[in-house]
């Protein structure tokens, strides 16, 4: 037998023993305490946390006779138990890894020793790693960091979805269970989700195209506006227009949700004080809808306006000396030269900003908070969109797993568009130019 | 003579719009400045510019609320997550950018699909993790988290700006005997700088203004930071102490402003690198 299959196949039995077999003893201890604490707390721990994930508990909270006295036993938590699952799987996949990078480690080295190649001391296999896999190295902590606190979290809410964990079935009084595509039905079939999941997605995609082209279309305008030879102090006029862009849109949206206050904001002040009727902002359906557009163009058209003043600067001036030549008016300059070249250049943050503002959740929570309330929605207001929809199922209504459906549905619609966009992009078409 | 009065015009009704424009810009900023040197408490006033100036809404602020605690808060959590984050962003945008190793492309393609889920979507279960952990009303968590999520918000831009630096100025320093982390560390790191003021910026900002999450993980008024401060502010007393949340509102607002302008140089270039990289 080959030293590498034997090798190989002792590291398979037990982490390290092939290293042993090797003579490669720092490295096959090192193997063997990693792979018998993993084995251990798969024997010992494991098994119960996957078992939990499976039936998300077993025993409610329940009352329970003890001697002469009924008392009440805590059941088991729902929640708690799916976590750790969750974890368990995790860490049964992290272990998968390193077993078979052990196997391949004994193999390829005893593959090497089958060479008659020179063993390598441990140090020298450490030093070796750092240059082979220098990008593994730099990666491990994002990670570590990316695996607990972003992946982890998604797969259990996406999880979550799948479950009837929504008020009133709420650990540790009751215990949740799975109810596969149930909740996915209920949104589409049951009426109080349906109509309003119909209405808010509606308005959700509506917002987007509207605020999109809004600040589009602005943006671009008063980039050329400001780059027309004509004009003086350029810079001042661009600094002037980015400020919205520069103060928090937290704040600026606080601060607008008071200047359209119906009853004492300046802006139905002025308006009264022109002899003109105010307006009802923020509580009549209709101009909440248009309260919120405005309030978006004034945070977003600052930012196209810097992206097409970068487009703008690099257009060749004798591009429209040749259109002078010919006799081309300001208007048929614009039209012929600035615009096709403004949008062939910007047409991809189009797409990123249109599935950015279907996420767009300041604007409309500090603005409306989705009021005002449509009687025939489901915890949902006139200006609400699926963001706010779903942060309000989730922390005021505790409707957890209708909230995980709607972040799919998002997850869904953002992707569609994304990846669309994507695959347009320079970074992916010219990925492997520079390798 | 005539195309000299339209050329005229035209001049004019140019500079008139962007007056009117940048009237519009900065209303805002300016009324609520206004509104928080003006006496009394209510949102109504006659005149936009106060007839008398006072201080007593920032005096007041300092002594009804913490907010100089809430301020250090803010100040710490941010500045350490910058650190940690742009730190994190840094070594996963050059790994992923520089090096071709096994496994890459499903690394993109992870972030990428990470990118496209709502933030808030995990944050039930980030609360029930920290829960477990032990780490609810700590400013730590919060740093974790927003490091952790800096580097899935940003890492494409990182990326598509390592992806211009030439590959030959990689290869001269190895040539000359560099190791990967000299390269990295005295060639990468030197080049990247306004991606990583870009970056940082980004970072410190969205910590600084975060009140959903900030508010859901710090249970106590001595934690708190200065946006859920005046969150929750606002939505006490929203009408009925309308002049002190305008001074509390210039307060937060002024430190990042004055950033944003004082580096607006990197900000362009960074939102129009970002942009036409992907």
């Amino acid at each position: 037998m080959q030293k590498k299959t034997g090798a190989a196949l002792l590291s398979a039995v037990i982490p390290g023993l092939g290293q042993f077999y090797n003579r490669q003893w720092l490295k096959g201890l090192v193997f063997l305490l990693v792979g018998s604490a993993g084995i251990y707390f798969i024997a010992h721990d494991l098994a119960g946390h996957l078992r939990g994930l499976i039936t998300l508990g077993e025993f409610p909270s329940r009352m329970v006779k003890v001697g002469k006295l009924t008392r009440m036993v805590e059941g088991d938590h729902s929640i708690f138990m799916m976590i750790d699952g969750l974890m368990a799987l995790q860490a049964l996949l992290f272990y998968t890894a390193f077993h078979l990078l052990n196997i391949r480690d004994a193999f390829l080295v005893g593959a090497a020793q089958d060479r008659k190649e020179p063993i390598h001391s441990f140090g020298e296999s450490l030093r070796y790693m750092g240059r082979r896999n220098f990008a593994y190295l730099v990666l491990a902590i994002p990670f570590v960091a990316v695996v607990f606190l972003t992946i982890l979290p998604l797969v259990f809410s996406v999880l979550l979805a799948f479950t009837n964990y929504a008020d009133p079935i709420l650990p540790p009084a009751h215990l949740v269970e799975w109810v596969g595509f149930g909740n996915f039905n209920k949104m589409i079939t049951l009426d109080v989700w349906s109509s309003t999941f119909g209405g808010v997605l509606t308005w959700t995609l509506i917002w987007a195209v509207i605020a999109t082209a809004t600040t589009y279309i602005g943006g671009v305008l008063i980039a050329v506006l400001i780059h027309q030879p004509r004009v003086r102090c350029k810079k001042l006029w661009r600094t002037l227009l980015i400020v919205p862009f520069a103060i928090p849109n937290m704040i600026s949206l606080l601060v607008m949700r008071n200047m359209f206050n119906n009853q004492f904001g300046p802006i139905n002040s002025y308006l009264r004080a022109l002899g003109l009727e105010g307006v009802a902002w923020l509580t009549n359906p209709f101009w909440a809808k248009v309260t919120v557009i405005l309030a978006n163009m004034w945070i977003g058209i600052p930012v196209t306006m810097i992206l097409a003043f970068g487009v703008l600067t690099t257009i060749p001036r004798d591009m429209y000396e040749a259109a002078e030549v010919d006799g081309a008016g300001s208007f048929f300059k614009f039209r012929m030269i600035t615009l096709p070249m403004v949008l062939f250049a910007t047409s991809p943050i189009l797409i990123m900003q249109f599935a950015g503002n279907i996420n767009s959740f300041n604007v409309i929570y500090l603005m409306t908070n989705g009021e005002p309330v449509n009687p025939n929605y489901q915890y949902a207001g006139h200006t609400d969109l699926l963001v706010t929809w779903l942060y309000k199922l989730a922390l005021n209504q505790s409707q957890y797993s209708f909230a995980s459906v709607i972040g799919i549905v998002i997850f869904l619609l953002v992707a569609t568009f994304s990846i669309w966009s994507y695959r347009r992009t320079r970074s992916y078409k010219e990925e492997d130019m520079i390798a | 003579m005539k195309l000299r009065l339209t050329e005229a015009i035209k001049t004019f009704v140019s500079h008139f719009l962007l007056i009117v424009l940048s009237f519009i810009s900065l209303f805002p900023a300016f009324w609520i400045i206004m509104s928080s040197f003006k006496t009394g408490n209510s949102l109504f006033s006659d005149s936009l510019i106060p007839k008398e100036f006072t201080f007593i809404h920032y005096k007041e602020l300092f002594e009804q609320t913490k907010y100089l605690l809430w301020f250090l808060n803010t100040l710490k959590v941010a500045a350490l997550s910058t650190l940690l984050g742009t730190f994190l962003l840094l070594l996963t945008s050059y790994a992923i950018s520089r090096y071709r190793f096994t496994g890459r492309k499903t690394t993109l393609t992870a972030l990428l699909v990470l990118q496209m889920f709502p933030g808030f979507m995990a944050m039930i279960a980030v609360y029930v993790l920290l829960n477990t952990l032990g780490l609810l009303n700590s400013h730590w968590a919060l740093v974790l988290v927003y490091s952790s999520g800096a580097i899935i918000t940003n890492v494409f831009v990182a990326k598509g700006f390592f992806d211009t630096i030439p590959k030959s100025l990689e290869d001269a320093a190895r040539m000359d005997g560099a190791s990967h982390m000299k390269v990295f560390i005295s060639i990468m790191i030197p080049l990247s700088k306004p991606m990583l003021t870009y970056a940082s910026l980004m970072i410190f900002n969205g910590c600084f203004v975060d009140f959903i999450f900030a508010d859901l993980v710090l249970r106590t008024e001595e934690t708190r930071t200065l946006a859920v401060g005046l969150f929750r502010m606002v939505n006490q007393s929203n009408s009925t102490e309308f002049t002190l949340f305008a001074a509390g509102a210039v307060l937060v607002a002024l430190p990042v402003t004055l950033l944003f302008i004082f580096l607006q140089r990197f900000l362009v270039d960074g939102l129009t690198a970002g942009a036409s990289k992907g």
